[in-house]
Order: C-alpha cells, then structure tokens, then sequence
C-alpha cells in the first residue's frame, strides 16, 4: 500500500493561510485600540441556552453536551434542562450583583418553547445572538446548502421575532460550520461568528467567509473545557481565569486593549456548588480599574470604530 | 510488521560513562517550540484522520491557528526574559505560509528542526520515495529560508515508517527526537552513518499534560519543576537531558503562560553548573564529540545487560 501522488501535493503551500476565508496576521503586529473611557479590557461575558432534543441525530457528530445513553436519555436530557429552568437564574443573579452585561446565545427552539426566558433577557438587557436552531443541527462541511440556509433563516427569524433585537451576533451550535456558513450569516444580517477561536481581537475574514467579524469567542475560557472537559475544580477554574485576566491585562501596556472572553453554559456553571466561584472570580475582575463591561455588539462596535 | 525494529539496545542505567556537560553541568536543558501549520482541508490519510469534524473543522483548526497569531508572541517573549534559545520543531510549509515567524526565530539565533512538512499530513504508508521527498524537502527549505543545514527530526504528528530513522542516518541528521526510551541521548542502530536519540519528552509536554493528564496549567509549572528537580539530582552521577516540547496553542494562551514562565524562572534560576542551557544542535554535537564513542563501545560491550 502506499499513498496517492497527491498526498505530497502542496497546491496551497503559499504566504498565508492555506484558505481564503481570512488572512493571517499577527495579533503584536497590529494598531493597538482603546476602549471606551480609556478601559483597558473588554470583559466579556456569553452564555448559551440551549436545547438537547432527545432524539438528537450524530449528523454528521452530536454537539458537544448532547445525548449519550441509548434512547431515552433522560438524564442528560434533563440535566441540560435544569441549565434552563434553574442554572441560569444563578448566573443571572451574580452578573446582575457585580452589574455585568452579557451576551446570550440562544437556540431558536428555546425561544419557541421557553418565551420566558427571551423576556428575561430583554430585561436584563443582554444581547441575544444566534445559536442555531437546536443542538440536534449542527453546520457542517458537505451539508446541503439549501438546508443550512433554511435553518440559519429560522433561527434569526425566530430570535427576532421573539426577541425584538436585531440579533446581529451568531455562535453555531457546537462551534461548528460548513464552507458556506459565514457567507449565509452575513447575508441574513448577522455581523460577527463567535465559531473562530482563533485570535484575542477581533478580525475581518474575507469575501469567502461573507467578510463576517470573526470575535475572540475562544473554546479555552469555557465551563465546558475547564470543568467538563479539563476536569478541573472549581477553585482551579478561577485561578485559570485570574490568570487569564492578569495576562491580559499587563498586555495592554504594549498592545493596547484586549478582550477577555469568558463563556459560561447554565447546567455547568449553575451548579450550587459551582456559582459562588463565579460571583468569586467576578468579584475579583471587577475590583480592577479600567475593566469594561461589554457585549459583543458593544465591543466589535468600539472596535471598528478605530479599524 | 515486526515486534521490534531494533533501534537500539538494551542499556542499563547504572554503570554508563559519566556524562559531565559544559562547565561540569549535570541537566542538558533545552527548549522546543513546536511551530506548527494544520491544514484546513487536508488529503486523507488512511490510517489517520486529521480532523475528528468533516472539513473544515473550524473548531479544531481555529484552536491550532490562535499558536501562530496570538499565542507564539508570549511563548517567545517569557524565552526572551529568560535568555532561552529555541530549537524549533517546524512544520517545514510553515515557512512558505508564515515566514514572519521563521525571520522573528531567526533573528534570536533559534535553532530549526524538521517537524515534517504539516502537521495534517503523516507518514503512515508512504513509500521510500515518498519519505526521501519528505526529508529532501525539510533540507532544501530551511537551509534556504535560514542558512542552517537541518541536525534533528521530529517526524510529523509522531508518524513513522519503517524505515524513518535509517533515512535520518543516510541524510546526515545529527538527531531524531522521536524515540523516549532514555534520558539521555543514544547511539542508534542504523544502515549508515551515525545517529542519536535526544531526549525530548511525552510527559512534561504542553499538549500531553493539558489533554491526556488534564492538568491544570499551574501543575504543569510544578511537573516541570519537580522533573528538573530530579534530573539534578541524577545528574551528579550521569549528565541528563530535559526537554521542555511546547506548542503556542495550548501554552501560549493567557492562561497557561503564568505556569510555563514560572518553570523557566526556575529552572534558569540555576547555576552554569547545574544547568547548561543550550539547542538540541548544540548538546547533539557535544554528545558526538565528547561522549558517543564511549557510550557506543559502553552499549557493545554490555549488549543487553
């Protein structure tokens, strides 16, 4: 057996990305930016209500937090339940005691099934971004494109509709997209995907991707990677993200401001035990000077102000 | 397939020549900065997907990306604050895509070693000329981009053949970091010419630690300290090698770095006579000059035990 002629085919060997949906840049070469009143930081702050159907298809894979036992898995689908009903009052709760605003992202079918929730948010004044339309659809390379069309119209639709924002923000369900995903967004009126991890500012990728604003909306600073995943404790996860924010922070000596993306899921972080560290880690962001409090509207909005 | 290549042989531990580095130093410390370049649309190799999600990834891709623009500047500057070297393991395409990176490397006086062309493309059923073209390549590319002719390999992804380390042999590399059977270099078994192992490390590995140890990025401070601690007091009686492998996407993010900056202060905190800081180049081409003929004769004498 041996490999095909083509596996030693570089065709995109080249400057640059190996792609045309952004280019390369490295983020010490580029202008620095300020913040709104001089602020140093952009803390900002999303969390995403979510629906895991129970008969969630592995098309092409299952989103990250969705159904593991044969069907039907009511203990996950109720643990990802309770986020909703009472992990994000919690949340809610702490960000309202340390006054911060937040982005939320929000599957389509919970508008539909849990309007109370989309009027909470309104009140509390959080942005909503688009979160898909469940965590059953996910965006993938090789979809049909009339089809993720389709759902990218419903889920904006819904949002709108319920929610009366301009929902102008988008994070794909498992931070998943297809070939297209970027260029249906920005042609339904979305300005920014928090799907690329990529960067600590925020950027322009090209015509390829819709010439979307790919945010700073890493998979690192995430209940999910650091709790779930990483399996660290709760202690640990504030140390992580004390150590995120001081780096961060004496950064902007140099570099000029940064953003400090921190993205929290209800049925993880809303945990009893679990949320006094995040009032804790709050707390102690918010005792620091020059810290501002954004969404990601807010912050991309400040951005290309001075881009 | 066979049960053993037969690379090298059995070596105890106990009784080897005491090996003393410069300035009578008992840890080899270097320092290996993996730069890396994961394609987003890769051919398909049929032992191993590139990416668990259909192209492109963009969750997978994305993080490897955040290495080169973001995270390689603070990898870079805690190296500069502690007077560090790197020797890069460098996916050689990255010269072509981002040679913003190599000029910045270059400019430190870095050593670069081959870490396959990508790291989205393996070694795993290629052919003979298949894996010529590989090291051809690695060659050509870096003595043109840095004037440096290539001593050490790491093979892409850690994907190997058969034959991967006599070719090392036959094309002149001083040392292959792909075998971790010893903490200090080795004299391997090869068609021709001469080659060692250099230890490089599965353990205190940014990537190892974090993923398959799930340790937090203060413990991967304390690892590292703790091995450094060991390896000195080892090094009384055999001269060792530590390797700290690292890679900007998992270390280089603003909270991981603390714990990374904090080992290096330690362990730079020594004196030269504990620690010699130096290149994989530079500890490969000391072991020849000074040590590999004794241990050669050490492992033929005592062949297996």
């Amino acid at each position: 057996m041996t490999l095909d002629k083509d596996y030693l085919e570089y065709p995109n060997r080249r400057a640059g990305m190996d792609h045309d949906l952004y280019d390369f840049s490295m983020l010490d070469r580029r202008p620095n930016v300020t913040w709104p009143n001089g602020s140093k930081l952009a803390l900002w702050i999303s969390y995403s209500l979510e629906f895991f159907p129970l008969d969630q298809p592995a098309k092409p894979f299952k989103a990250p937090g969705g159904m593991v036992t044969p069907y039907p898995d009511l203990r996950h689908y109720t643990t990802r339940d309770y986020g909703n009903r009472i992990g994000i009052h919690r949340i809610w709760k702490v960000l309202n005691k340390h006054g911060l605003k937040a982005s939320a992202a929000v599957n389509s079918k919970v508008a539909e099934r849990y309007p109370y929730l989309i009027n909470k948010i309104n009140e509390r004044g959080d942005e909503i971004i688009g979160h898909g339309v469940d965590m059953g659809k996910v965006h993938y390379g090789g979809m049909d494109d009339a089809e993720e069309q389709a759902l990218i119209k419903e889920s904006l639709g819904t949002l709108r509709k319920a929610s009366g924002q301009p929902v102008t923000g988008w994070w794909s369900p498992g931070k998943s997209e297809s070939w297209n995903t970027g260029k249906h967004l920005t042609a339904n009126g979305v300005e920014y995907s928090c799907d690329w991890g990529n960067d600590d500012m925020p950027y322009q990728m090209n015509e390829a991707a819709g010439n979307i604003w790919a945010m700073p909306h890493g998979d690192e600073i995430w209940d999910r990677t650091i709790i779930m995943d990483k399996k660290h404790n709760e202690t640990e996860f504030v140390e992580e993200i004390e150590d995120a924010f001081t780096v961060l922070y004496d950064e902007t000596d140099q570099y000029g401001g940064r953003v400090l993306s921190i993205v929290l899921t209800p049925y993880i972080i809303g945990q009893h035990y679990r949320i006094k560290y995040l009032d804790e880690v709050l707390g102690w962001i918010m005792k620091h000077e020059d810290v501002w409090s954004a969404n990601g509207s807010e912050i991309l909005s400040a951005f290309k102000e001075q881009a | 397939m066979k049960p053993d290549l037969e690379l090298y042989d059995y070596w105890p531990y106990e009784g080897r020549p005491k090996i003393t580095w410069p300035n009578g130093a008992k840890v080899a410390f270097w320092v290996a900065p993996n730069i890396e370049f994961y394609e987003l649309n890769p051919p398909v190799n049929p032992l191993r997907k590139a990416w668990p999600r259909p192209s492109p990834d963009v969750l997978m891709a994305a993080s490897r990306d955040y290495g080169n623009r973001a995270g390689h500047r603070r990898v870079m500057d805690v190296m500069d604050k502690y007077n560090v070297r790197g020797s890069v393991s460098l996916n050689i395409g990255l010269i072509d895509h981002h040679p913003e990176l190599i000029e910045e490397a270059k400019e430190r006086d870095w050593e670069f070693f081959s870490h396959g062309i990508y790291n989205t493309r393996y070694s795993y059923e290629m052919d003979e000329a298949q894996e010529r073209a590989i090291l051809e390549d690695s060659l050509e590319s870096v003595m043109k981009a840095t004037g440096q002719k290539l001593a050490g390999y790491l093979a892409p992804a850690l994907t190997h053949t058969e034959r991967t380390i006599d070719l090392l042999a036959e094309y002149g590399f001083l040392y292959s970091c792909d075998l971790f059977q010893d903490d200090m270099p080795q004299p391997i078994n090869v068609k021709s010419g001469r080659l060692i192992s250099m230890p490089y490390s599965l353990e205190i590995n940014d990537i190892i630690v974090y993923n398959a140890y799930l340790g937090t990025p203060r413990r991967y401070g304390q690892m590292i300290k703790d091995q450094f601690d060991q390896m000195l007091i080892e090094g009384a009686d055999c001269g060792n090698v530590m390797c700290i492998p690292l890679h900007a996407y998992a270390v280089g993010h603003p909270h991981r770095i603390k714990g990374f900056e904090e080992a290096l202060e330690y362990i730079t905190g020594h004196a030269k006579e504990d620690v010699w800081v130096a290149t994989g180049r530079e500890i490969a081409e000391y072991y020849y000059e000074n040590y590999y003929d004794a241990c050669a004769a050490d492992i033929a004498a005592r062949k297996g035990g």
